[in-house]
């Protein structure tokens, strides 16, 4: 009987994961951390945001649109404040209601110690309640894109926080894990039913969303699971095991292409990949040379941009799947120039003759680090770059791990030689330079383990937020660029280019910032 | 061998009694070629095409720099731009050709698995000379000292036994990957191999030579080596292992397949040879990723290659048990 009863159940849940409600996803990998301020990471902010909502969201296509604010603008009487109206009526998954104490509590949050949204929040010197649904943000100084940096600001409950001691924010870097790790109290379109880090979230719709008659909300239960290998990935869209990927592997394309019931939909990401070097550093740890850092010489670093064939990246690791590029922006971004990202062309011979001016002649050995979940066939196209390394006299041992181990090796500076790869929420140059051209203080340079450090640049940067004439600031935002390329700072790889995979059950299009929400998908 | 019986009679032929002084001369190749081994060789075809097989694969992989077109592992003979050449085709950016096609980076496929073999060969002897020694010493002792030491040697061997070997060796490799600091893990990653296969396999070895001590320990040989006075050691080692090493030989060759095919498995995992010196596994496991896009080329061929090596070494095992094994003769 209960045998009975068992065989029913599961046939029952069986029937249920195959109806047209439930939307499986997979992706290479995983969310960090629920900790909605601990990480800012891509795959994290995806997730949360079927979750937590921000003040402000930009939709399927990349525009600005209402979320837990309704309204906002720049004060009238004082150009160093933005009011926020809020959204009424609206709870937490827990039944509380959402209002402006909490999105103040949130920000407070953002802005605290452990907080890796710190940079975005970098000119706001109070946030304040005028009344329940009314916030003021005073800034140091008139920030006119002060709205750009909220998108990915997701707003907690402060009883909630206060209640399971989550108030900070949980310390991704020393492997701290919280209650709001695994635990999430949002006001998005889905909540928690389970959840298994690297393994499986599942996703349940929120009965009591306040959007339920705004937004398609095609799927009232989502399956999210990581899948790292690529082979296996494209196998279970293929055998229908799951109904979305958000990264079929470039060898892969025709393949899905040519499935029936499965469409492929390619759009240019905002995102750019390249590699750092630890160029301030006396010695290198994890190199053969003792006493001297060969990263420190420009000349080496432009030796190392001259080995790169970026062209063969493409054709060959990327298929065709990447824009080569001669700078850290994507093309979204503003500030962005043609002349900047113009590409350089391999030049070995180039490349020796600087070597040999620096006195490395015979090349050194160095440790690249790289993540191998993270970006478009990110463990093979470091073993390309060692390849080519390789051609200058460079020796590279290549350290390909997950980039839950990849991440903190940034974020705390032991790495000499990494890949990284970023994209650009706020569409403007001034966010890169905060997490990764100024020096490391604690407040900004949060993911710059390069040690590059130059005040008269860190006061260009924090000189933005502030300029309101946008002619002079595209001029210091050009500044830096300069300073940046001269340096050789960076090794531009190129640009991303997002290939999803779905089932045509499946409706949405393809966000340049390859955040999928779910709220936006249709079932067909 | 030199003692077997028949030897003298065979040799002694007529027309070799024409010229006797070169009688001598060949006896002792001929004892060896009219030995039963050889005679059983001799006549099982199967044993000598995996013979010839196997003996190739050792020797490509020890000529390896000689044979392979190109050093797959110098990055600066590598170009990017044959990636994914298929076998025999030109590439449509270097005009290049490769009979066996190139891999996701632009490497001779032939080279790799020429320069995977070596690595694959050389882990699987290792381990296996790692479990051989570590086996037998402790088979001996078991067998020969009995008491506690025996209890302790052959329960840890009945507890290990219960466990896969492959999970033996990935607990083994697990904990060696945490201890290593991580600038040594590459260049240790093989040894660690080695260790780990041979730690999950030397219970066989012990389980044979106990029993086999066990036996030999009473015959009179060894009382009267025991009565003049030779200390237990020595009786072990001269005494007792001459004879109870045919069964080690018969393990040894069959672990040797095991222990490939297992080094193999942990590499697919990717928790075994390291990209930098790939071995088959870690091969196949480049391979596995291009399979649907049909670049079916970089998998295949290692794959073939670990097949033809497993299955020779085999059943080149196979067939010396039967030919040792007086039971069947």
């Amino acid at each position: 009987m209960l045998r009975t009863t068992a065989i029913l159940t599961i046939a029952a849940l069986a029937a249920t994961g195959a109806s047209a409600q439930t939307l499986r996803w997979a992706r290479a990998g995983d969310s960090l951390t629920l900790d909605p301020h601990a990480q800012n990471e891509g795959p994290t902010h995806t997730l949360a945001h079927q979750i937590y909502e921000p003040l402000i969201i930009r939709d399927v296509t990349g525009a600005f649109e209402p979320a837990l604010a309704t309204e906002w603008a720049v004060s009238e009487d004082d150009p160093n404040v933005w009011v926020f109206k809020l959204r009424e009526g609206v709870t937490f998954a827990d039944g509380a209601d959402f209002n402006a104490e909490d999105v103040v509590f949130s920000f407070g949050r953002a802005q605290s110690e452990n907080s890796a949204m710190k940079e975005l929040l970098t000119s706001i010197t109070d946030v304040r309640a005028v009344d329940d649904y009314t916030v003021e943000f005073v800034t140091d100084g008139p920030n006119p894109i002060l709205p750009n940096n909220f998108t990915n600001l997701f707003m907690m409950d402060s009883g909630w926080a206060e209640a399971n001691d989550v108030v900070d924010v949980q310390n991704m870097a020393d492997g701290e894990t919280t209650f709001a790790a695994t635990n999430a109290n949002g006001t998005g379109p889905y909540t928690v039913e389970s959840r298994e880090p690297d393994v499986k979230t599942v996703l349940v719709a929120n009965p009591d969303y306040w959007g339920v008659d705004d937004f398609p909300l095609g799927f009232d239960r989502v399956e999210y699971t990581p899948i790292q290998n690529a082979a296996t990935r494209v196998a279970a869209l293929l055998s229908g095991e799951v109904d979305f990927i958000q990264d079929v592997p470039v060898q892969d394309l025709d393949r899905v292409k040519g499935t029936d019931g499965l469409v492929v939909k390619t759009a240019p990401q905002n995102r750019v990949i390249f590699l750092g070097l630890n160029i301030g550093a006396d010695d290198l740890e994890r190199d053969n040379i003792e006493g001297a850092n060969p990263l420190a010489d420009v000349r080496v670093r432009r030796a190392m941009n001259m080995a790169i064939n970026r062209d063969a990246i493409k054709q060959v690791v990327m298929r065709g799947q990447s824009q080569p590029a001669g700078m850290i922006a994507p093309p979204f971004v503003d500030g962005w120039t043609e002349e900047l990202d113009a590409v350089q062309p391999q030049d070995i011979e180039g490349a020796k003759a600087l070597m040999d001016e620096a006195g490395y002649a015979d090349g050194f050995t160095i440790q690249l680090d790289c993540p191998n979940d993270r970006y478009v066939n990110d463990e093979a196209i470091c073993q390309a770059v060692a390849g080519m390394m390789g051609q200058i006299g460079i020796t590279v041992n290549l350290n390909a791990q997950s980039k839950a181990l990849h991440f903190p090796l940034i974020q705390n500076g032991t790495t000499d030689f990494y890949l990284l790869g970023w994209g650009v929420p706020t569409y403007d140059s001034e966010y890169i330079f905060n997490f990764l051209v100024h020096s490391k203080d604690g407040e900004r340079g949060s993911w710059n383990p390069t040690g590059f450090s130059d005040a008269a640049t860190d006061a260009k940067i924090e000189s933005l937020a502030s300029e309101t004439d946008l002619e002079a600031r595209a001029a210091t935002v050009a500044e830096i660029w300069n300073t940046v390329q001269e340096e050789q700072l960076y090794i531009p790889l190129h640009h991303q280019v997002l290939n999803w995979g779905m089932t045509d059950a499946v409706g949405t299009e393809v966000s340049p910032e390859d955040d999928p929400k779910l709220k936006y998908f249709t079932a067909n | 061998m030199s003692n077997l019986p028949d030897a003298t009679r065979q040799g002694v032929e007529p027309l070799d009694r024409m010229e006797p002084a070169e009688v001598v001369q060949p006896s002792r190749w001929r004892s060896i070629w009219d030995a039963d081994v050889t005679w059983s060789f001799r006549h099982s075809p199967v044993a000598v095409v995996a013979a010839v097989v196997t003996l190739a694969m050792i020797l490509s992989a020890i000529f390896a720099p000689w044979i392979a077109t190109t050093n797959p592992f110098d990055p600066a003979s590598l170009n990017l731009m044959n990636g994914f050449s298929r076998p025999g085709v030109p590439n449509a950016f270097t005009g290049e050709s490769f009979w066996l096609g190139t891999d996701d980076q632009g490497r001779d496929v032939w080279s790799t698995i020429l320069y995977g073999l070596r690595i694959s060969l050389f882990v699987g002897f290792m381990a296996v000379l790692f479990a051989l020694v570590l086996g037998v010493l402790l088979g001996l002792l078991a067998g020969y000292v009995g008491g506690w030491v025996e209890t302790i040697i052959m329960r840890v061997a009945d507890v290990q036994l219960t466990f896969p070997s492959i999970l033996v060796a990935l607990l083994i490799f697990g904990v060696a990957r945490g201890v290593i600091p991580i600038e040594y893990r590459d260049q240790m990653a093989i040894w660690v191999l080695i260790v780990a296969i041979g730690l999950s396999d030397w219970v066989q070895f012990a389980r044979v030579v106990r029993g086999a001590t066990l036996v030999e320990k009473n015959k009179e040989y060894v009382q009267a080596a025991r009565l003049i006075g030779r200390k237990p050691g020595a009786i072990m080692l001269k005494h007792i292992l001459p004879n109870v090493l045919s069964p080690v030989l018969v393990i040894a060759t069959i672990s040797l397949a095991l222990a490939i095919i297992a080094e193999a498995t942990l590499s697919f995992l990717g928790v075994g040879a390291p990209p930098t010196q790939p071995s088959l596994g870690t091969l196949i496991r480049i391979g596995q990723d291009f399979l649907f896009s049909g670049e079916w080329w970089i998998l295949f061929f290692p794959a073939l290659t670990l097949l033809a090596l497993a299955l020779s070494v085999n059943l080149l095992g196979d067939w010396l048990r039967d030919a040792l094994n007086p039971r069947l003769r």
